[in-house]
């Protein structure tokens, strides 16, 4: 008989949003806050807990960008890509950050603790360029401003 | 003629002044719901996300439905490429946007309220929290029955679409659902809902203060009252401004152009783009280019086929997948454009992507699909030798 390791971070969250299948998003947005991205075990323990199916839970994941389903590190850099941004230096911006990180964008350093994504506008366009490091903006970036940013990332955290 | 330039460029501040909600919660809460939603018809008010359907109008179809549970939505899911108003107003007046949201819930006969913020604001969520817990002790002193909860987007721009946001919050992929049956009658779990954007919501607030008829001084016929603009690109003033409707490209340009503006696109990567020759005649509203705010200026150093293209690219990742003249129709729209650049298609084929654009106006499902030909129809027709050479 298959044997059931209990998910107590899982129950944990089950407990905290409910068990319906509303509670399903902010539950794997908790999950993501935790760990940084959706394991395929989390999915399946989710879906348990909630009683459906492991491919909704799936399904439902992969349509959000930000409920990733592949390894992230730590910090997630989402760079802006969209017009304004592109239009006020965001390539120099992207060639700096994977420069210092020494990874391109979509990958994820071997220490785990950055990844570099682009992303659709994020709404600070007036302010162009901007990037999230996992929830907090970084607007109007220059060259040395993005540096300093991620020498203080690398150094302190 | 300064006169007439005076009048049209005009600065407002309704939308950030610091109103105190408590008076206003006290006024409404002896109001009938029809007084409340008459009031809001008066004013003319049309949503400020960019569809523009009259307010007051959807309000009163909530209310006129028999059901017990009905929904108040606040739609915080900005993320039309260019609008960034909504996170200014939630981060300024947020006791306003909660207001507005009472306000909605009387009027209808709603208990329960969401805010859905798009995850790219999650910095905002501990001090909207803190909000909330005032807000709600003065529902509570009010005897006013009305609880909100905030509800967080995971990046997904179609979630801002009032369907698919429904789906999000029931904790499903954000697909739109077909129309009708509409939100007032079937929204959020199958329950009547009123869904609004923040700064509509806003704007009711200063219209319960200050009435209807002053709403309507500003503004023209088809535009009353007043817009906070998100306003980038080629500008020297790029930021937040609160404007009155109805002014022309051309007078907008004047105020906020560096002197070598091109062209204007007017709605986001959804809106449409707007030539330097057209700029005298287009109003700024819904009766010319309507707008959920975003303005984007472009100079003649910028190339429209990159515009273009970061829209198009904008749109394939963004599509839903649902329905297929979306899904497939985006892909091909930026597939053609670079065709045509490349050489590998000649410029007659623009024609064909044209005519596929105005098939996915029709076929699509939902307002994504059914606006990408705004932007992309605007652009080619106007700046088709830089999309081809």
């Amino acid at each position: 008989m298959e044997t059931i390791i209990e998910n107590e971070f899982v129950k944990e969250l089950g407990n905290k949003h409910g068990r319906s299948r509303e509670s399903l998003i902010p539950i794997l947005q908790d999950l993501v806050v935790q760990n940084r991205f959706l394991s395929k075990q989390d999915m399946v323990d989710v879906a348990r807990e909630l009683d459906i199916s492991a491919a909704d839970v799936y399904g439902t994941a992969t349509f959000y960008t930000f409920l990733d389903t592949e390894v992230r590190g730590k910090y997630i850099i989402r760079i802006c890509k969209t017009i304004s941004c592109a239009m006020k230096g965001k390539n120099d911006i992207l060639s700096i950050i994977e420069d210092i990180l020494k990874i391109k964008v979509g990958e994820t350093s071997s220490d785990r603790k950055f990844s570099l994504l682009e992303a659709n506008c994020i709404g600070w366009c007036h302010k162009a360029p901007a990037m999230l490091i996992n929830d907090t903006p970084y607007t109007e970036l220059t060259p040395e401003k993005v540096t300093e940013i991620l020498r203080d990332y690398i150094r302190t955290k | 003629m300064s006169n007439l330039k005076e009048k049209f460029v005009k600065r407002v501040d309704l939308i950030f002044e610091k109103t105190e909600c408590r008076d206003i919660l006290e006024k409404i809460i002896d109001m009938e719901p029809d007084a409340i939603c008459q009031k809001v018809l008066d004013s003319d008010l049309k949503g400020r996300g960019g569809a523009g359907f009259p307010t007051g109008m959807k309000w009163r179809f909530a209310s006129q439905e028999e059901d017990t549970v009905k929904y108040i939505i606040c739609n915080a899911d900005e993320g039309e490429p260019g609008t960034f108003k909504d996170r200014e107003i939630l981060d300024q007046v947020p006791g306003k946007v909660f207001c507005g949201m009472a306000i909605a819930a009387k009027a209808v006969g709603a208990k329960y309220g969401y805010v859905y913020l798009r995850g790219e604001y999650k910095f905002l969520i501990p001090m909207l929290n803190e909000e909330l817990v005032k807000f709600h002790r003065t529902m509570d002193e009010f005897n006013h029955n009305f609880r909100i909860q905030i509800r967080l987007g995971s990046g997904a721009y179609i979630c801002g679409e009032e369907s698919a946001l429904f789906e999000s919050i029931e904790g499903k992929r954000g697909e739109p659902r077909n129309k009708p049956p509409y939100p007032t009658t079937s929204g959020l779990f199958g329950k009547p809902t009123v869904i609004n954007n923040v700064e509509t919501l806003v704007h009711v607030v200063m219209i319960m203060k200050y009435g209807a008829a002053h709403f309507k001084e500003l503004g023209t016929k088809d535009s009353r009252g007043s817009k906070v603009f998100s306003i980038s690109g080629d500008t020297p003033k790029a930021g937040i401004f609160e404007l009155e409707l109805g002014m022309s490209v051309n007078e907008f340009v004047e105020e906020f152009g560096d002197g070598d503006t091109k062209a204007v696109q007017v709605g986001g990567a959804s809106g449409f783009c707007v030539p330097r020759k057209r700029f005298e005649e287009t109003i700024i509203g819904f009766e010319g280019v309507p707008t959920g705010g975003s303005m984007k200026l472009f100079n003649s150093t910028r190339s429209m086929y990159n515009v273009l293209h970061n829209y198009l690219d904008f749109f394939t990742e963004e599509s839903c997948g649902q329905c297929t003249p979306c899904r497939v129709g985006c892909q091909q729209l930026l597939k053609g454009v670079e065709a045509v650049k490349r050489g590998d298609k000649n410029s007659k084929y623009l024609d064909e992507l044209v005519k596929l654009a105005k098939t996915m106006k029709r076929a699509s499902k939902c307002g994504l699909g059914q606006s990408v030909g705004n932007a992309f129809g605007s652009i080619v027709e106007n700046f088709k030798e830089e999309i081809i050479y």
